[in-house]
C-alpha cells in the first residue's frame, strides 16, 4: 500500500482545513472539498440485458436509466452521465469496483475506466446554493426542474463540471470538475457566494 | 431648513430622514424618497444640463426614464457614472453629482455661440462640412471628438464589482404599475413562478403620483402595499426593484439589470454585495406591463428649463412633495393634462393660463378646471417662450382655424413653469425588440402593440388603454393567461382588482381624450427663421432640422433618423420618435403609418459595462489549469508559460539568469547528464473495444493492427482535407485497450473529432473512448542518466535496453507509487515518461528531484523543450502546421501508409497535392550562427528595391541550439526539399537583411542513437 500521506488533493493548495467551521452561522452558503472519491466510468448498452445485470451484480442496484438522474448503488453512488454513460462513486476507504466490473463485463461491449484521480468534487449547500449555482450555470436548479436527486452533466463558469443534487432538505450540491480547474471554480463560486456569506466545511 | 419648493406635507418622502448631495459643487438638501431631480426641483434648480450641440441650457423635462435633458455625471475619479438620468437617480448621503456637456460651468458655457452660429451647424452638417478635403479629416476628427460625446469615462479601473446570474421563471411581469401589480397577483396565485421587475426603486408605477384613486376600496397605495406583502409571502414569486429589464432577444431569453447598491451611502454598502447584477433571463411568458410616456408637443422654442411634461409636474407634487413652479402655463391638447392644472392649483401653484391647442376644451378633467375657475385658452398656442436659464413669459396666440397659422400678436404670459402634454405613448419598446408588431393607433394617435412575435403579452396602458380600470382587469387576465401558457395548474383564481376615483364616478376608468393632434405648432415666425421647435432635445434636433432632411432628399424615416439623428443617443428617442414620424408624414402629406417607425433597440436605458464583465474579470477571467505539481513549479521560481488554459512551466531561471542563460542550461543539462519535466498536460485519451485497433488505424496515417501489447507508436492524425491535425504516442495497454496522448492544447478537439467519426461515420465500431488526461501526472526524465536515476527508483522494471526498448511501456512501482512508465522521447534523447495517479504527482516530482541531486537533475521548461526537439527536427503541430500542411509537406511520408484507409487519405491524392511549390518543411542555418531568424519572417530569393517582394516561405521554429552551438530553425518553403543549400534572405522590419541557406531539418544526432541506447 502506497502511503497515503503522499498524496495531495487539487486542492490542497488553498489550505481549507484551515478555514474549516465546526458552525456556518448565518452563512447563506458552506463549501467543501470532497477529496480522493474513486470515479469508475462506465459505458456500454442500456438495451443489453447481459450488461445491465452484469453491472448491477456488482453495483448492487439497477444503473439509473431516466436522465440525469442518479441512484444509490451498494457501495457507490450511480450518476446517469449520457444515454450508454455512468460514473460509479464511491469515497476512498471502500474497495475498488473497476476490476470488479471489468471482471463481471469480460466479453461485452463495454468499458470501464478509472478516472476519479482526474477529478475534484466541491461540496456547494445551503440555502443560498441555488442563487450561487445559477451565476455560472445555465441549468433551471429549481426543485420543480432539478430535484434532489438529480444529476447532469453542464458548464460551471468555464469549467466543464458534472452536478449531482443530494437528497437532502438544504440545497445541497456535489460538483465535479477536472482537477486542473479545480482551484479557478473554487474561487469562483466562492466569490460568487461572498454576498450570501461562505463557510468553509470539513 | 426647508427647501423652498418643498410641500410641507404629501408625497411618498421621509421628511424625518434629510438627506444632503452635491451638484455642481454646491451643498443641497432632500430627504429619503427623493430623487436627484425632485431634490433639485426643491431647491428651485431647473437648469442642470446643456444640450448635446447648441449647448442651450437645459433643465428638467420629465419624471423618468424618458429625461433626455438631465443627464448627469455622478460620482468622480474612478467611481463615476456619465449619462445617469437625474429623473432615475436616488438621492443618497454624499451623492455628488454634475452637470455634463459644459464648460467652464453650467451657468455660463462658452460653447453657447454655437447656439448664436445655429444657421451654420444644420442637419448633416459633419456630412457636408468635414468630408473636404479628406485628407483633412484627421485634424477634424481631434476637434470634433474633443467638443461631442456626453460625460467622462472613470479615471481609473472600476473599483465596484459586478455580478451576474442565469434566471428561470414561468412569467416575467415586467412593470409594477396597476397593470404589473394585478398580472403579478394572478399569476403569483396560480402557483406559477413569477419574476416581477420594477424600474423604480419602489412599487406602484403611476399610482406613486396619484392622489386620490382608490382601489378594491381603499387608497391606491395601501392596495398596492398589500399587493406588495401578499407577492412577498409567495415564495413563488421574486421582486426585483430599481431592476431595468433593458432587452427582449430571442427565444424569450430577457436582459434585466439590478440596481442593487447605488441608492446606499458608501459607507453603507455591504462589502461583498455587488454593485449591479445582470439577470439572463428564460420566461416561458412574458408581460410586458410598462406603461406609457407622455409625449411632449414641438413648439417654439420649446426646450427651455421650466417647461416640462405635465404628468411629471403631478409626478413631482403627488410623488415628491415638490412644487415644480410657482406660476403656471399648462400647454395642451388634450383633456388628460387638465389633471396636472387641478393638482398644481390645489397645491397652491397659481396657473397662469391652460393654453389648449382644442379649438373647443372639453372633457371630465376639463369641466373640473373650468368649475374651478382656472382660465382656459382654447384654440390657442404658445407661439413663442422667454427666459434664458428658466422660462420666464409665453406668448400666446389664437391659432388659425386649420391650425396651420397663428394669428396676429397675441398675449404675453409671465409663468416660471409650462406644463406641456401631446398625449401619450405606450412603451411599446420590448414587444418591439421582441420583433412583435406595431400598429398605429389612430384614435390615441400613438404605436401600440401588435401580434406578438414571441411567448409575451401587452396590457394596460403599454397595450394602449390607458383607464386604470382596463388596466387592471388587462393585468389580471394577461396574469393568468401567462400561467397558464407555461403549462401551470391553477390553484385559485380570485378576481380583477376594482378601481375607481371618489372625485368622479367611473373617473379611473377615463383616459385621457378628447384631443387634437396638431403635431407642429406653430410659431410667431416661419419655421426655422428664429425660435427652434425642438423634437429631439437630446440630440437639438428641430422640425426645420427634419424638413430639411425631406427637403434633401430623404425619405425612409431610417435615413432621416441618421441624417438628423433624431432619436438616437441614450434616450433613443423616448420622447421624440412619434413626433417626428408625424411631423415627417405631414411634409408628405401621407397617413403616419405609412412612414413607419425606427427599430426599438435594446438597451431600454444604458447598462452598465461591468455587469457584462461580472466577476470574470482579473484572475477569474480565465480557468488557469494547474497540473499536481504546480506549487512546486511556482516554488522552484518557474516562469509560466499560457498553453491553452494550462500554465506550463516555460523556463527555471536561476538567481541573475536571463531567459536565454535559463533555457541553453536546461537544454544542455538534457544531453549532458539529466533533465526533468511536467508533462502532465498532454492529452490522454483511454480506448477500449474489440475493435480500438481498427479504430486507430483509420484514424491515424499508419498501421496499427499488428502493435503488440506493451509496444508504443507515434501516430499522425489527419482532417478530412488531408491537412496535419493532431499528433502523439499511442500505447497499446491490451489486446483491446490502448491510450492515445494527443498534443496538451489539442485534447479536446481530438476527442471531439474521434467520437464524431465513431458516433456518425461507424458505429458500426465497438470503441469506447474516455477522457483520462488528468487521471495521470506525467514526469518525463530525459538525458543520458535517466536510465540510472529510474533506477534507484524502481525495483520492479527491468530497465535494461533488452527487456526494455526504444518505444515500449511497462507497469512497476516507481519511488513507491504504482507507475506506468513509458519509454518514448521527445528531446532526441535517452527518456522516460513516468505516469503516476494525479495525486501523487507532487510526490514523484519531489522524489525524482531528490534521488537525481547527484546528476545534478534540471528542471526544464517548455522553451527548452522546444530548442531540444527542435535540434531534433521533430514537429510542433500548430507551430510548424497551420493546418494548411500535409505530412508530405512535412517530409514525413514515411509515416503515411501507401496500403490502407485513413481519414484525410483521398485529400493527399488531390492534383494540388503534387504542386511541386508547396510549401516544404526545411531546415535554415543562418550565415552569421548567433543571428537567430525572427519566428513568422518572410523568406525572398533576392532582394528587391521596393517593399513587394516574392516571398516564397516563412519560418515556424527558430532558436538559439546551445548543441549546435549556432541557431537553427525550420521553415516552411516553396519546394524546399528541392533547394538544399540554397541562399535565402528574410528582411526585416529594421531594413537589415537575414542571409541564410536551406538545409535537412534535423540537427543533431541524425542517426538518432542516443534516443536508442
Amino acid at each position: 500500500m502506497v502511503e497515503a500521506y503522499l498524496r495531495q488533493s487539487p486542492l490542497s493548495q488553498l489550505a481549507l482545513p484551515s478555514r474549516a467551521a465546526d458552525e456556518t452561522g448565518d452563512a447563506g452558503v458552506s463549501m467543501a472539498e470532497r477529496p480522493f472519491r474513486r470515479i469508475v466510468n462506465l459505458r456500454g448498452n442500456p438495451k443489453s440485458e447481459a450488461f445491465v445485470s452484469a453491472a448491477k451484480s456488482v453495483l448492487g442496484a439497477e444503473l439509473p436509466l431516466a436522465p440525469n438522474s442518479a441512484a444509490a448503488g451498494k457501495d457507490a453512488t450511480l450518476l446517469w452521465l449520457g444515454p450508454d454513460e455512468w460514473w460509479a462513486v464511491s469515497e476512498d476507504e471502500t474497495p475498488p469496483l473497476a476490476d470488479k466490473l471489468r471482471d463481471a463485463l469480460s466479453g461485452q461491449h463495454a468499458s470501464v475506466t478509472d478516472v476519479g484521480e482526474g477529478y475534484s468534487c466541491i461540496a456547494v449547500s445551503g440555502p443560498n446554493a441555488i442563487d450561487t449555482l445559477a451565476k455560472g450555470c445555465t441549468l433551471d436548479f429549481h426543485d420543480s426542474v432539478f430535484a434532489p436527486g438529480s444529476c447532469a452533466q453542464s458548464d460551471m463558469a468555464k469549467a466543464a463540471v458534472v452536478f449531482h443534487r443530494l437528497e437532502d432538505e438544504t440545497p445541497s450540491f456535489e460538483i465535479y470538475v477536472r482537477s486542473s480547474f479545480a482551484e479557478y471554480l473554487w474561487r469562483w463560486i466562492e466569490d460568487a457566494a461572498g454576498e450570501y456569506g461562505v463557510a468553509v466545511t470539513g | 431648513m426647508p427647501a423652498r419648493f418643498r410641500l410641507t406635507e404629501g408625497g411618498r418622502i421621509d421628511r424625518s430622514k434629510p438627506i444632503s448631495f452635491t451638484f455642481n459643487g454646491k451643498v443641497y438638501q432632500g430627504f429619503e424618497g427623493d430623487t436627484l431631480a425632485s431634490a433639485l426641483l426643491a431647491n428651485g434648480v431647473h437648469l442642470v444640463g446643456r444640450s448635446f450641440k447648441y449647448h442651450r441650457p437645459r433643465g428638467i423635462m420629465s419624471a423618468g426614464a424618458e429625461e433626455a435633458n438631465a443627464l448627469i455625471q455622478v460620482g468622480e475619479g474612478a467611481r463615476t457614472d456619465p449619462n445617469l438620468r437625474a429623473t432615475q437617480i436616488e438621492l443618497v448621503d454624499g451623492l455628488k453629482a454634475a452637470s455634463q456637456n459644459c464648460w467652464p460651468s453650467v451657468e455660463f458655457d462658452v460653447s453657447i455661440v454655437n447656439n448664436i452660429a445655429s444657421r451654420l451647424i444644420p442637419s448633416g452638417f459633419y456630412y457636408k462640412t468635414f468630408m473636404w478635403p479628406a485628407s483633412l479629416w484627421m485634424t477634424y476628427e481631434k476637434i470634433i471628438r474633443n467638443a461631442a460625446g456626453l460625460g467622462k469615462a472613470p479615471e481609473g479601473p472600476d473599483p465596484d464589482s459586478y455580478d451576474k446570474t442565469f434566471a428561470h421563471c414561468d412569467v416575467l411581469v415586467v412593470g409594477a404599475g396597476p397593470t404589473g401589480l394585478a398580472a403579478a397577483l394572478s399569476a403569483g396565485r396560480s402557483g406559477a413562478r413569477v419574476i416581477l421587475s420594477e424600474q423604480d426603486a419602489t412599487l406602484g408605477g403611476s399610482l406613486l403620483s396619484e392622489p386620490d384613486l382608490q382601489i378594491d376600496g381603499q387608497p391606491a397605495l395601501e392596495w398596492v402595499a398589500a399587493a406588495r406583502a401578499e407577492l412577498e409571502g409567495l415564495d413563488n414569486v421574486r421582486i426585483l426593484t430599481r431592476t431595468q429589464t433593458y432587452g427582449y432577444f430571442d427565444h424569450n431569453f430577457i436582459g434585466l439589470m439590478e440596481n442593487l447598491t447605488d441608492h446606499l451611502p458608501q459607507s453603507a454598502k455591504p462589502p461583498k454585495l455587488p454593485r449591479h447584477r445582470l439577470w439572463k433571463l428564460r420566461a416561458k411568458q412574458v408581460v410586458i406591463a410598462t406603461g406609457a410616456i407622455e409625449r411632449p408637443l414641438v413648439f417654439s422654442d420649446n426646450d427651455r428649463p421650466g417647461i416640462m411634461l405635465a404628468s411629471a409636474c403631478r409626478t413631482y407634487l403627488n410623488r415628491f412633495g415638490v412644487k415644480p413652479g410657482s406660476k403656471a402655463v399648462v400647454f395642451t391638447n388634450n383633456d388628460g393634462a387638465y389633471a396636472a392644472a387641478l393638482d398644481m392649483h390645489k397645491a397652491g401653484i397659481q396657473i397662469a393660463a391652460i393654453v389648449d391647442l382644442r379649438a373647443y376644451a372639453e372633457g371630465p378633467l376639463t369641466e373640473q378646471a373650468r368649475d374651478a375657475g382656472l382660465r382656459i385658452l382654447d384654440g390657442h398656442a404658445i407661439t413663442a417662450t422667454a427666459g434664458d436659464k428658466r422660462v420666464k413669459a409665453v406668448q400666446v396666440t389664437r391659432l388659425s382655424d386649420d391650425g396651420e397659422s397663428a394669428k396676429a400678436v397675441g398675449e404675453h404670459i409671465e409663468c416660471d413653469l409650462v406644463a406641456v402634454s401631446g398625449g401619450w405613448n405606450p412603451t411599446v419598446h420590448l414587444h418591439s425588440q421582441s420583433r412583435g408588431k406595431i400598429l398605429f393607433d389612430e384614435t390615441y394617435a400613438c404605436f401600440v402593440p401588435g401580434d406578438s412575435a414571441q411567448a409575451s403579452t401587452t396590457a394596460g396602458a403599454c397595450s394602449g388603454s390607458f383607464g386604470l380600470g382596463a388596466c387592471l382587469s388587462q393585468g389580471h387576465d394577461a396574469g393568468l393567461a401567462a400561467a397558464k401558457a407555461a403549462g401551470v395548474k391553477s390553484r385559485k383564481k380570485g378576481s380583477a382588482p376594482q378601481a375607481e376615483d371618489p372625485n368622479a364616478p367611473g373617473g379611473a376608468d377615463r383616459d385621457f381624450l378628447p384631443a387634437r393632434w396638431l403635431w407642429l405648432v406653430p410659431g410667431d415666425k416661419p419655421l426655422g427663421h428664429g425660435g427652434k421647435h425642438f423634437v429631439d432635445v437630446q440630440n437639438d434636433v428641430t422640425a426645420a432640422d427634419l424638413h430639411l432632411a425631406l427637403r434633401e432628399g430623404y425619405r425612409s424615416i431610417e435615413h432621416v433618423k441618421r441624417y438628423t439623428t433624431t432619436g438616437m443617443g441614450t434616450d433613443q428617442g423616448k420622447t421624440s420618435n412619434v413626433n417626428a414620424i408625424a411631423i415627417v408624414s405631414q411634409y408628405f402629406g401621407c397617413p403616419i403609418p405609412d412612414v413607419g417607425v425606427t427599430t426599438f433597440r435594446p438597451p431600454y436605458t444604458p447598462v452598465t459595462f461591468g455587469v457584462f464583465a461580472g466577476r470574470d474579470i482579473g484572475d477569474l477571467l480565465d480557468p488557469a489549469r494547474k497540473t499536481p505539481m504546480h506549487a512546486l513549479h511556482e516554488h522552484a521560481g518557474a516562469t509560466f508559460e499560457d498553453v491553452g488554459q494550462w500554465k506550463r512551466p516555460w523556463y527555471f531561471p536561476h538567481e541573475g539568469e536571463d531567459m536565454h542563460q535559463a533555457v541553453n542550461r536546461e537544454v544542455r543539462a538534457c544531453r549532458e547528464s539529466l533533465g526533468v519535466m511536467d508533462a502532465s498536460t498532454l492529452g490522454k485519451i483511454d480506448i477500449q473495444g474489440k475493435d480500438a485497433a481498427e479504430f486507430l488505424n483509420r484514424v491515424y496515417t499508419n498501421a496499427w493492427l499488428k502493435l503488440k501489447v506493451g509496444a508504443c507508436r507515434y501516430g499522425l492524425m489527419l482532417g478530412e482535407n488531408g491537412m496535419v491535425m493532431d499528433d502523439g504516442v499511442t500505447s497499446r495497454l491490451g489486446e483491446n485497450h490502448f491510450l492515445m496522448t494527443t498534443t496538451s492544447g489539442n485534447a479536446a478537439p481530438v476527442l471531439a473529432h474521434l467520437e464524431e467519426y465513431l458516433q456518425t461515420e461507424w458505429p458500426e465500431l465497438e470503441v469506447y473512448l474516455t477522457s483520462v488526461t488528468e487521471q495521470f501526472a506525467t514526469v518525463s526524465i530525459a538525458g543520458p542518466n535517466a536510465r540510472k536515476l529510474l533506477a534507484e527508483l524502481t525495483d520492479d522494471i527491468d530497465l535494461s535496453a533488452e527487456a526494455f526498448p526504444f518505444m515500449t511501456w511497462r507497469n512497476g512501482r516507481v519511488a513507491g507509487i504504482p507507475a506506468r512508465v513509458f519509454r518514448i522521447s521527445f528531446t532526441g534523447d535517452l527518456s522516460y515518461e513516468i505516469n503516476v495517479p494525479a495525486s501523487y504527482g507532487a510526490a514523484l516530482w519531489q522524489a525524482v528531484m531528490t534521488t537525481g541531486e547527484k546528476y545534478a537533475i534540471t528542471p526544464y521548461g517548455t522553451e527548452a523543450m522546444h530548442v531540444l526537439r527542435a535540434e531534433k527536427g521533430f514537429i510542433i503541430v500548430g507551430q510548424d502546421t497551420d493546418g494548411s500542411v500535409t505530412p508530405i509537406d512535412l517530409g514525413m511520408d514515411w509515416i503515411v501508409s501507401k496500403t490502407k484507409d485513413f481519414v484525410g487519405r483521398r485529400s493527399l491524392y488531390r492534383s494540388d497535392m503534387d504542386k511541386p511549390d508547396r510549401k516544404q518543411l526545411v531546415g535554415l542555418l543562418t550565415d552569421a550562427p548567433d543571428t537567430v531568424l525572427p519566428e513568422g519572417a518572410q523568406l525572398v530569393e533576392k532582394i528587391e528595391s521596393g517593399p513587394t517582394m516574392a516571398m516564397v516561405g516563412h519560418v515556424t521554429s527558430s532558436y538559439h541550439s546551445p548543441n549546435c552551438e549556432r541557431s537553427i530553425a525550420m521553415a516552411l518553403i516553396k519546394g524546399g526539399r528541392a533547394r538544399m543549400g540554397q541562399k535565402l534572405y528574410s528582411p526585416q522590419a529594421d531594413g537589415k537583411v537575414i542571409t541564410c541557406s536551406v538545409s535537412d531539418v534535423v540537427f543533431y544526432d541524425k542517426e538518432g542513437e542516443r534516443t536508442r541506447g
